[in-house]
């Protein structure tokens, strides 16, 4: 883990300043989201709006650094159980969204695959 | 156009040197001018050809002026060609070895196995490491473009799955290519990804080797 939270400050200044991004999550006092554990303590969140999915898959996967963090996201992390662990939902501009909202949105994933209200970056669904 | 009628055009050995003359400049679209002077043809016949080709999907057209004038005097633009970004596959007998590499990665996903994959691509690499780097490189399917001390890859032979599962393609694609050049002194491969391009990158690191 301690390799990560060192490579997470870059990725957050990358996400930042990365062309389309809006917004993240971040916990009381702090400048990243790792001491957030909303759904228990073994389950880390990351939440973020961006002004479109191709914005959000260019800082993803377009970004060297940040592929290579991606690349190695098994020496960190386990997503055994969890059913879908990542969710994209588009909201209305000048919104924030709440772990309510995403929890809700990976339960809709979860239980009827990707959707208009509910998608993955694989299979991405246009603004309504 | 169907994948057989379409690739069936390349059977004529001039087309084909066409298809090549502007599959090898990349992402630069090329005029006719150069595809002609490239084959030794007239324009006449390139031009003929290469739209062959346009309309088969296997290039696609763009227009720009090339003299780097422009307004009035400037003369037309010139057409201009490049690899098409479509895929074309034809199997004797019908095989889907695509639905089943979609499959299998998903499956590798979902089980967290990535680390496994990259094993399995390092060793792969590893067992063809050795003296003849750019064929072992052209064999696989990339197309390496030599930069001095740098090697960069024109093309992902993965492109597809890349893009449905980037983290776990590109790392199974450096892992491969790190294996390559595991008996290669002074090389290293790293993730650099570009528009149109493979995601990885090889470089030298000192003066040692190749």
């Amino acid at each position: 883990m301690a390799g990560f939270v060192k490579e997470l400050e870059v990725i957050n200044a990358l996400a930042d300043a990365a062309p389309g991004f809006v917004w993240r999550l971040v916990g009381e006092g702090s400048d990243d989201a790792t001491a957030l554990r909303p759904f228990g303590p073994d389950l880390m969140v990351n939440m973020s709006v961006w002004e479109s999915v191709e914005a959000l898959r260019d800082f993803t996967y377009r970004d060297a650094d940040h592929l290579e963090q991606l690349r190695r996201r098994r020496e960190w992390f386990s997503h055994t159980g969890l059913g879908s662990h990542l969710v994209l939902w588009w909201i209305p501009a000048g919104t924030i969204p709440t772990l309510q909202e995403a929890r809700e949105r990976l339960a809709l994933l979860d239980a009827n695959g990707p959707g208009p209200d509910a998608f993955t970056l694989r299979t991405p669904y246009d603004s309504p | 156009m169907d994948d057989l009628e379409s690739l069936s055009l390349l059977t004529d050995p001039v087309r084909r040197s066409a298809y090549q003359a502007v599959a090898a400049a990349g992402a630069e679209p090329v005029g006719r001018d150069e595809v002609a002077a490239a084959l030794g043809v007239g324009r006449t016949l390139a031009a003929f050809h290469l739209d062959k080709l346009v309309d088969a999907g296997l290039l696609e057209a763009s227009y720009a002026r090339r003299s780097g004038r422009s307004g009035p005097g400037a003369g037309r633009p010139a057409k201009l060609y490049r690899r098409s970004g479509v895929e074309r596959a034809v199997s004797v007998p019908p095989r889907a070895y695509r639905s089943a590499a979609e499959l299998l990665a998903e499956a590798v996903e979902r089980a967290g196995a990535d680390e496994t994959l990259y094993e399995v691509a390092r060793a792969h690499g590893r067992s063809a490491s050795g003296a003849d780097l750019v064929g072992e490189i052209v064999a696989r399917g990339y197309e390496p473009v030599v930069e001095g001390d740098t090697i960069r890859l024109r093309n992902c032979p993965f492109h597809v799955l890349a893009e449905g599962f980037p983290p776990l393609v590109c790392g199974m694609n450096l892992a491969l290519l790190s294996g390559l050049l595991e008996e290669v002194p002074g090389w290293q491969a790293r993730l650099a990804p570009a528009p149109g391009q493979c995601c990885v990158v090889l470089s030298k690191n000192n003066s040692d080797g190749l």
